[in-house]
């Protein structure tokens, strides 16, 4: 039992912990303890779930890469609501794009980016985590996606998990 | 000033509800019923913190995140269920 | 409450309710489910973020403090989007929903 008094995933736990004091009104006690307690059981539950540690090392460039990911959701909005208000028929079109990442955390935060961002949704990954397909709304070729995601977007995420 | 502003954002967000319910009815595929149900919660939300701004209150935030984390697992669970036939294996 | 705080409200209203509208005319509009899905993945999630920052600006100019709540409920919607857009096309693909004359590309099935 003593062997279980400790914290398996402390990134983890800290963002609970904090996250419960946000929820709380007010850092008090009792949000203290509570979020102590979610901190611990919580990681303890899910640790199945988490079969690897993620392999973050240069984790403080995330915020530029959040940045950068924001402003295109914004500017990818103002595209998609001027093809949605437009008359003009969208010409969509399935890319298979080649991955280069491996780590299964890395391919995720791609995947998410890439269906915030302009004109595209990625739709599924392949068994072998090689291939994802992606579903773009309104493009000409193919080599056009694959070229503005792997400069944009897959290369920051290559230099934070090498 | 801004309660004219609000006043129109209402409008806008109910005719956006209103325009998912009827993606909700025409279908015609069930992935597209279940988007639909997809954006009418996050117009649910959209419309909760409204009302909190036009009341002045912060309450109703509690309910915005509740609908938030539940509409989630909903979505997830009725495209599982699309996909794999069962929710729970 | 300040003029230029007024002035940031009601623009961020109207911009959140206008991409509401926006993803939701998308939504009745687009030809197929695959077009249907870019909609409310990007406008809506955009529109109710905007709203929610009104929201933030609202509170912390009026009375108490920052609200925490807003921002916890914008990221978890900014994180979730993304999640439900990848499993419903995944279950659309499954189910064999037809994408629309003059897709090029296929859809895989695994």
């Amino acid at each position: 039992m003593l062997d279980r008094l400790n914290f398996p995933q402390p990134w983890l736990s800290l963002l609970l912990f904090t996250i419960w004091q946000f929820l709380s009104d007010g850092i008090s006690g009792a949000s203290v303890v509570m979020g102590i307690i979610l901190a611990w059981l919580i990681p303890q539950i899910t640790q199945g779930f988490w079969p690897e540690r993620p392999a973050f090392i240069h984790a403080w460039r995330m915020p530029f890469y959040l940045l950068r990911v924001l402003g295109d959701i914004v500017i990818a909005s103002f595209s998609v609501a001027r093809l949605i208000l437009s008359t003009r028929k969208p010409e969509p079109m399935f890319v298979c794009y080649p991955l280069e990442l491996e780590h299964p955390l890395a391919i995720s935060i791609l995947a998410s980016t890439i269906s915030l961002t302009p004109g595209t949704v990625s739709a599924d990954v392949s068994d072998d985590n090689k291939i994802l397909l992606i579903h773009a709304l309104d493009v000409n070729n193919e080599q056009e996606v694959i070229d503005a995601i792997r400069t944009r977007y897959e290369k920051p995420l290559l230099e934070m998990f090498k | 000033m801004i309660t004219i502003a609000l006043y129109i954002t209402l409008a806008m967000v109910v005719l956006a509800a209103l325009l998912n319910v009827y993606r909700l009815i025409r279908g015609p595929d069930a992935p597209d019923r279940v988007l639909a149900l997809d954006t009418l919660y996050i117009n649910a939300i959209a419309l909760i913190i409204l009302l909190g701004l036009a009341l002045g209150t912060r309450l109703y935030l509690e309910a915005a995140l509740l609908i938030a984390v539940m509409g989630f697992v909903g979505t997830v669970a009725m495209a599982k269920y699309l996909k794999r036939g069962s929710v729970i294996e | 409450m300040s003029e230029i705080a007024e002035y940031v409200i009601a623009a961020l209203l109207l911009i959140g309710g206008g991409f509401t509208l926006i993803g939701a005319i998308g939504l009745a509009r687009l030809p197929d489910f695959f077009t249907r899905l870019h909609g409310p993945t990007k406008a809506t999630t955009v529109g109710v973020g905007a709203i929610m920052l009104a929201s933030v600006v609202y509170f912390s100019v009026s009375h108490d403090g920052i609200g925490i709540s807003e921002i916890l409920i914008t990221v978890f919607l900014f994180m979730t989007a993304p999640v439900s857009a990848n499993i419903l096309a995944k279950a659309a693909m499954h189910i064999g929903v037809k994408p629309m004359d003059g897709t090029r590309g296929n859809p895989w099935e695994q």
